[in-house]
């Protein structure tokens, strides 16, 4: 049979439009006006700096954040009408924390990816178990499929949650900080495999700490700034010492990495001194 | 790629099940053969089937038997109560008692019965009512704390609730004449004594009815259990969902009080037994624990009502007995 997730994903393009979120109690909005598309086959990043709203941007899409302007379009259409599950199916989120709970097998773990298409009874189907299994080779983690959850290293844990979340078979895929914790071989591969899964045609959104890596990676960059666009575009649009100094309100420079020619970023010592 | 061995979703083997249904049968005809009559084996066989010495069948069928099967019923809907509240709110240490519910059912029900109600299922239906009021303070309390997450602030709004509910039953039966404060004793220390087919009637149903909702519900249970945003991810409304087994969850343990008093600290061992015996998904989780949960609460009314005969313990006391060292071992794994 054919490995279920070979096949080249068609993505659909994620469009956030006019997005203003404000959380109650709040005196000024976590996001406003937000307007950028995350298109099929690319890796769209948004970053900036801590408070900018990165992560409230993921919340709207876990319809955990109060949105009270504009809406959030999965190819023309509106998210607001579908509910858990039906998104679910379409879009895939790994959060940026989760604290393993109760041990489970990394195959059942995984077999959780699964929940917004299956029946309250019922084994999984053969389908299922093969997207799983498949999901798992994927994320580069096939040999933890039976181990338990409470065994796996921090960066094996990340791998298990993407492959988890590669086994919803969505068309959108959206990563909250993935690296976070992970040393530079294990960062390095995160991202190489996030290229990888928008090269097979889904819809990448990912959101980074890491500009370096972003502007080797990411197709489509998003700068937050206190809960706006400050600058979007490709790496030569966004990664500029002017614009980046302002938004980190830090000294920096933008040089090219040596490595592939990208702009990369080098944050100087604080203010008045010297090296 | 290589294709790994699968792993069903049953618990490892077959043994626990195996193993706890022996228990609950060989506890459970210990339990109809012992008492202030003991009955040798031959003759309780024949009770059951009407045979024999009346005043023997009617101990049997009348008192013991009932008996029997209610602390049954009442141990498995306690643990599985436990288990499904342990999974919604992550939290290993949760239980209807400990959270307050159980203690809302007995006051629902006592104040029934201070007002005059002598109906059974009215009673039954405002112990319900009462779970469900108890439920509401005890997650408006943790939210008005701490916003929405914490679930040890619900543990501590929860022993809080129980506590005034034990106050609000004294007092509602504070002027009630000498063996009415027995009853109060009974409401907040449980027991099985008064069993009646009718109790065994009523408790079945609520077990039946409510437990297959929960199970029926399990495998939203393990992706609640990974917490709310990745259950959120997954496709769970995780507000609603947690609402809603919260509620079956606390009518499940209100159905047992309306049947037995309050018996606290069988959810909370129950279900931790049943995952140390490997059963880590929430659907073959929550029946190994209504099975547990059986042998647990048959034995334990054994032993209530034969360790000091003729004296009878509160059932609630000797599972407390062994529940709260079982707590504190656990409480020393979960802290931070």
């Amino acid at each position: 049979m054919t490995a279920p997730g070979s096949a080249p994903r068609v993505g659909a393009a994620l469009a956030f439009d006019g997005i203003r979120v404000q959380y109650a109690g709040r005196p000024l909005p976590a996001l406003q006006q937000v307007t950028f598309t995350a298109h099929p086959g690319l890796v769209t990043a948004v970053v900036g700096p801590n408070g900018s709203g990165k992560s409230s941007l993921v919340r709207t899409l876990l319809r955990r954040a109060p949105v009270i302007a504009g809406r959030v379009l999965l190819d023309d259409r509106d998210i607001a009408p579908l509910d858990a599950r039906a998104l679910a199916q379409q879009v895939a989120i790994v959060t940026q924390r989760e604290e393993p709970g109760m041990p489970l097998f990394v195959r059942e773990f995984v077999m959780l990816g699964r929940h917004a298409c299956r029946g309250a009874f019922g084994a999984p189907s053969d389908f299922d178990r093969a997207l799983v299994e498949e999901s798992l080779v994927k994320a580069g983690i096939a040999d933890a499929i039976d181990r338990t959850t409470d065994s796996l290293s921090g960066g094996e844990w990340q791998r298990v949650r993407i492959a988890r979340a590669l086994a919803q078979d969505t068309r959108v895929l959206v990563l909250d900080e993935p690296t976070t914790f992970l040393d530079i071989a294990h960062e390095m591969a995160v991202f190489e495999l996030v290229d990888a899964l928008a090269k097979e045609g889904r819809t990448v959104l990912l959101v980074s700490h890491q500009l370096n890596l972003v502007a080797r990676f990411a197709e489509h960059i998003v700068l937050l700034d206190h809960g706006r666009v400050a600058a979007a575009g490709d790496v030569n649009a966004v990664m500029r010492g002017e614009i980046l100094e302002a938004v980190y309100n830090w000294p920096l420079v933008v040089t090219r990495d040596p490595a592939v020619g990208v702009p990369a970023l080098l944050p100087l010592r604080g203010r008045g001194r010297s090296r | 790629m290589t294709v790994a061995p699968r792993t069903s979703a049953a618990p490892r083997g077959a043994w626990p099940w195996i193993l706890g249904l022996a228990l609950l049968v060989g506890v459970s005809v210990f339990a109809i053969a012992f008492g202030a009559v003991s009955l040798p084996l031959g003759t309780v066989t024949d009770a059951l089937r009407g045979v024999g010495d009346p005043a023997n069948v009617s101990i049997v069928r009348e008192l013991r038997l009932p008996r029997v099967l209610l602390a049954a019923l009442v141990g498995a809907g306690l643990a599985m109560s436990g288990g499904a509240l342990q999974g919604t709110m992550r939290n290993p240490l949760a239980e209807p008692y400990l959270l307050g519910v159980s203690g809302g059912a007995a006051v629902g029900a006592v104040m029934a019965m201070a007002f005059g109600v002598q109906v059974p299922a009215v009673i039954t239906a405002c112990a319900f009512a009462g779970a469900a009021v108890a439920t509401l303070v005890v997650t408006a309390l943790a939210r008005v704390v701490g916003g929405s997450g914490d679930t040890r602030l619900l543990l501590m709004a929860g022993v809080v609730v129980g506590a005034f509910a034990n106050a609000a039953i004294l007092v509602a039966l504070a002027d009630a004449p000498p063996e009415r404060l027995r009853g109060a004793l009974w409401w907040m220390m449980g027991s099985a004594a008064d069993a009646s087919w009718g109790s065994v009637g009523r408790s079945a149903a609520a077990l039946l009815l409510l437990g297959t909702v929960l199970v029926w519900r399990a495998r939203e249970l393990d992706v609640l259990a990974l917490g709310s945003e990745p259950a959120a991810a997954l496709g769970v409304d995780v507000d609603r969902a947690s609402r809603h087994i919260f509620l079956v969850s606390s009518w499940l343990a209100a159905a047992t009080v309306a049947a037995a008093g309050l018996v606290g600290f069988v959810g909370l061992v129950v279900p931790n037994l049943a995952r140390a015996f490997g059963a880590r998904q929430h659907r073959p989780m929550l029946l190994l624990s209504a099975l547990y949960g059986a042998v647990l609460l048959v034995a334990a009314d054994l032993l209530a009502r034969t360790v000091r005969a003729p004296a009878e313990l509160p059932l609630g006391a000797v599972t407390a007995l062994v529940g709260v060292p079982f707590f504190l071992s656990q409480l020393r794994k979960v802290a931070p």
